[in-house]
């Protein structure tokens, strides 16, 4: 399918360009499809191109020695990743990988030069771009090094856990989120630590806490 | 009774991105807003609520302490 004037309109990248100026910008883009779970963009590889969502939603995660997972942002239509290897020239410093199939428009580092060149509205876009990603990763930043979300979320658990009978009570990974005043991505990573640990088992549509003792220690431990 | 996501029709905005995810197939676009279908397939792997950009699917967990 051919790039479409209509899709650049909704990129923040390209918000002001007139109509001729995405038209020159167009002919510079190239259209990517990827299937569900396709790796993206490997961590310490080269950059080749920036990339736009158009369709569908990617994660951007590094994964630690021991093979963590930890999810920096998820990505979605109108968004871009890739920036930061684009513009500085070094290895992608995170993977991406489609969430479902997805469609993608790309921007090879040279042409980008010509965009911002041609169209220095597109430079004080990226800045904008840019500050509002780097907001997010600071606040990512700081709850995973100074703050024990995980002793918070064991204790949120704990707070919360019914007795197996009647209604029982119900949080979202997004609730357990605002209760411990973290990211819902760090939530995810904390459950699955408290999972290794043995203290709980997610059990589908369950949080089961096997070892509701250990859970108990990690609140105290962390508090 | 198979437990599913929920989704709240008031703040669906018809996008589709938790279907493009889903890996069972448990979701599809009625009226330009999302209906769930029940199936076991659905594993709760949550990424629906995850890429939701107006927070209208939510896939609660229930907390529970296991008795020995």
């Amino acid at each position: 399918m051919a790039v479409q004037v209509e899709f650049l309109e909704s990129i923040p990248y390209f918000s002001g360009l007139s109509l001729d100026a995405l038209d020159s910008v167009r002919e510079l883009i190239f259209e990517r499809t990827s299937e569900r779970d396709e790796l993206i963009v490997l961590e310490g590889e080269s950059a080749e191109a920036l990339y736009f969502v158009i369709s569908g939603a990617v994660k951007m995660f590094k994964t630690s020695v021991e093979g963590k997972e930890q999810i920096l942002s998820i990505v979605r239509p109108g968004e871009s990743f890739n920036d930061i290897s684009v513009f500085d020239g070094g290895p992608n410093p995170a993977s991406v990988q489609a969430m479902g199939p997805a469609v993608l428009y790309g921007i090879r580092r040279n042409d980008l030069e010509v965009i911002l060149r041609d169209h220095p509205q597109v430079a004080l876009n990226v800045i904008q771009v840019l500050s509002q990603k780097m907001r997010h990763l600071m606040s990512l930043v700081e709850d995973l090094s100074f703050r024990h979300v995980t002793g918070r979320i064991a204790k949120i658990l704990l707070g919360h856990a019914g007795n197996g009978t009647g209604p029982q009570p119900r949080l979202t990974q997004q609730e357990m989120a605002a209760m411990a005043g973290t990211v819902r991505e760090v939530v995810g990573r904390s459950l699955k630590a408290l999972e290794e640990e043995g203290a709980i088992r997610l059990d589908r549509h369950r949080i089961v806490i096997t070892d509701k003792k250990a859970l108990k220690n990690m609140v105290e431990a962390y508090s | 009774m198979v437990e599913m996501p929920v989704v709240d029709q008031e703040k669906c905005n018809g996008c589709g991105l938790c279907i493009n995810v889903c890996h069972c197939n448990a979701l599809v676009l009625v009226n330009n807003v999302i209906t769930v279908i029940e199936t076991e397939e659905c594993e709760w792997c949550t990424q629906c609520e995850a890429v939701c950009p107006t927070g209208a699917i939510s896939c609660p967990f229930e907390i529970v302490i296991e008795e020995h």
